[in-house]
This record gives C-alpha cells, sequence and structure tokens, in this order.
C-alpha cells in the first residue's frame, strides 16, 4: 500500500501529514472554492475552540463550591452561569450540569460518536472518543474509573449519562475535604478534566 | 407537539433495526426505562443529518434504565443506572399502561 509511504516533503510545521489530515485540507479548499466557507471562517472556528479548556469547568465548579446561589444557576441554567464568569456557551447546543453528591457519582459519555461540551471545555481528550470508552463507560463503568485510579463504594449509585443527542453534559464533582480553607482560585486547581467527565474526583494535593 | 409523556412514566425504547444516522444506540432498543425529564423540543437528526429542515421538532426526553435490565450480569450494585436522551418517536408506553 503506497498510501503508507507518504513523504513529509513541503509540510508546513504544525500542519498534520496524516491521510486524513490531507483529505480534510482537500474538503477545506473545495468549500473555500466553491464559497460555502470562507478561510476567515475557518480561522475563527479554530481559534474559537483553541480559546476553551478544562480551566473553564474549572473555575464554573469552584464558584459553585463557595457560592451556593451560583450553583444553583449553573444546574439550572448552564449557559447563564458561564456567561456570568465570562465564558461564552451560547450556541445551539444546550447544557446539563449534573451534580455528584453523597449518594451518587455522575460519568459522562457519547457511545455514538464525540459529544461533549466543547464550548466550555474545549476539545474532548483522545480516550475518551476511542471505542474503548465508549463501549465500555455505559457496560462497566466501575472497571473504567478503577483503571482511572477512582473507585466509588458500592453503596454509592454509579449514574452514567449517554450524550446521545442535543444536551451537553458536565459533571459538578464535590468539593473534596479539607479545603474549607481555600480560596475559589485555589479550589479551581483541584479541578481536574477527568473529574469533570467523571472518570475521576478532585483531590485534595497529598491525599 | 405536546409531549407524550411525562416524568415517571414507564417507556420502552422501540426494538427497530434502524440504520444511518440515529441518535439511539442499540444497546437501549427494546429496553424498559422511566422518564426522568422532558428536555425541550429539537430538530429530528435522523432527517436534518441528510439535508432535510428536521421538522417538526420533536419532544426530546431523558430516560433512565437499571442498568441490570441492560446488561446481563452487569458488574456493579442493584441501584447503578443509565440514563440516554430519546427522541419520542423511539418511544412507546410499557404494554401494562396500554393495557
Amino acid at each position: 500500500m503506497s498510501e503508507t509511504h507518504h513523504t513529509h516533503d513541503g509540510v508546513k510545521p504544525g500542519r498534520e501529514s496524516g491521510r486524513y489530515a490531507r483529505r480534510i485540507r482537500a474538503i477545506e479548499a473545495l468549500l473555500v472554492e466553491k464559497g460555502v466557507l470562507t478561510n476567515e471562517d475557518v480561522r475563527s472556528q479554530i481559534e474559537y475552540m483553541e480559546a476553551r479548556s478544562p480551566a473553564n469547568g474549572a473555575r464554573l465548579v469552584a464558584r459553585a463550591w463557595v457560592d451556593p446561589e451560583f450553583k444553583a444557576r449553573l444546574l439550572s441554567d448552564t449557559k447563564a452561569a458561564a456567561r456570568e464568569l465570562g465564558i461564552d456557551a451560547s450556541g445551539p447546543v444546550e447544557f446539563v450540569v449534573v451534580e455528584n453528591t453523597p449518594s451518587v457519582h455522575n460519568l459522562i459519555v457519547c457511545t455514538l460518536c464525540s459529544c461533549y461540551p466543547r464550548a466550555i471545555l474545549g476539545r474532548p481528550p483522545d480516550w475518551y472518543k476511542s471505542f474503548n470508552y465508549r463501549s465500555r463507560a455505559v457496560k462497566e463503568p466501575r472497571a473504567v474509573m478503577r483503571e482511572f485510579g477512582f473507585e466509588p463504594p458500592e453503596n454509592v449509585e454509579v449514574l452514567v449519562h449517554d450524550s446521545t443527542a442535543d444536551m451537553r453534559y458536565m459533571v459538578l464533582p464535590m468539593r473534596p475535604p479539607g479545603t474549607q480553607e481555600m480560596g475559589e482560585e485555589e479550589l479551581a486547581e483541584l479541578v481536574t478534566r477527568d473529574s469533570l467527565i467523571g472518570v475521576s474526583v478532585p483531590r485534595r494535593a497529598g491525599s | 407537539m405536546t409531549p407524550r409523556f411525562e416524568p415517571g412514566d414507564r417507556v420502552r425504547v422501540l426494538p427497530e433495526d434502524k440504520q444511518g444516522h440515529v441518535r439511539t444506540p442499540g444497546y437501549i432498543r427494546g429496553k424498559t426505562g422511566r422518564v426522568e425529564s422532558v428536555l425541550g423540543e429539537f430538530r429530528n437528526p435522523e432527517t436534518l443529518a441528510y439535508g432535510d429542515s428536521g421538522l417538526p421538532e420533536r419532544p426530546l426526553y431523558k430516560v433512565s434504565f437499571r442498568q441490570a435490565d441492560l446488561w446481563e450480569g452487569y458488574p456493579g450494585p442493584a441501584d447503578d443506572e443509565l440514563c440516554a436522551d430519546i427522541y419520542e418517536h423511539w418511544l412507546e408506553p410499557t404494554p401494562e399502561e396500554t393495557a
């Protein structure tokens, strides 16, 4: 198969040279040529996506931990709550924040593709899109979490959310014990991307 | 469209073998669950994906299932559940309720 022996000649730095990347660029060039998109559209969309990161989710969670009224708004109208912190999550999809409690632990997956709250958290990690995660998170969620180093007790219900339609899910984890003295910024540093998906929970350093 | 179901209703996911851009995963087809909430009305992705308008909008429900009802020999406590978002045209009342 000569396809696998492509050369890297003429590839700009930062531009992927794989078969699919080349196909995408060819489609992009055609869409621009036919006037469906402009180069400016493509550039602004890339900038939009690059400006989003799990740090946005961490800020929302830390604020919810210190401000119960904000937490109520985050759970009832996620877009409006995000806007309060200067996070623009406007767009056609809806957001749902699901709250972990002492009796329920939430886990997010998209078995059909890779739906993810991108407008808040940016691009999902590669493992989230893997067939392995997508097939096992619904069928053996506890085994999957164990592989991430987290094991909810047997008396805690594990609730899996399969993002099959127009809603995008994010987990509001519980504030870890022993963090009463911490301020909002310090708390935000405990909130990992994995804990916003639910495969893990925030931990106090050293615990 | 007025939603046909309300929270608490027992519903069955149609066991159809439908191909293409379908947002109802195979593992819940034919399974029985409970309506948790009505999420709103959205354009139908099954036709939207093929260049159609996707109209009329369809009610979308959050439906919960007991994991033990989805997987034979589910390796976890009986309380573990799974929720999926399902469009109304994929749901029917459970046979008990139509009787």
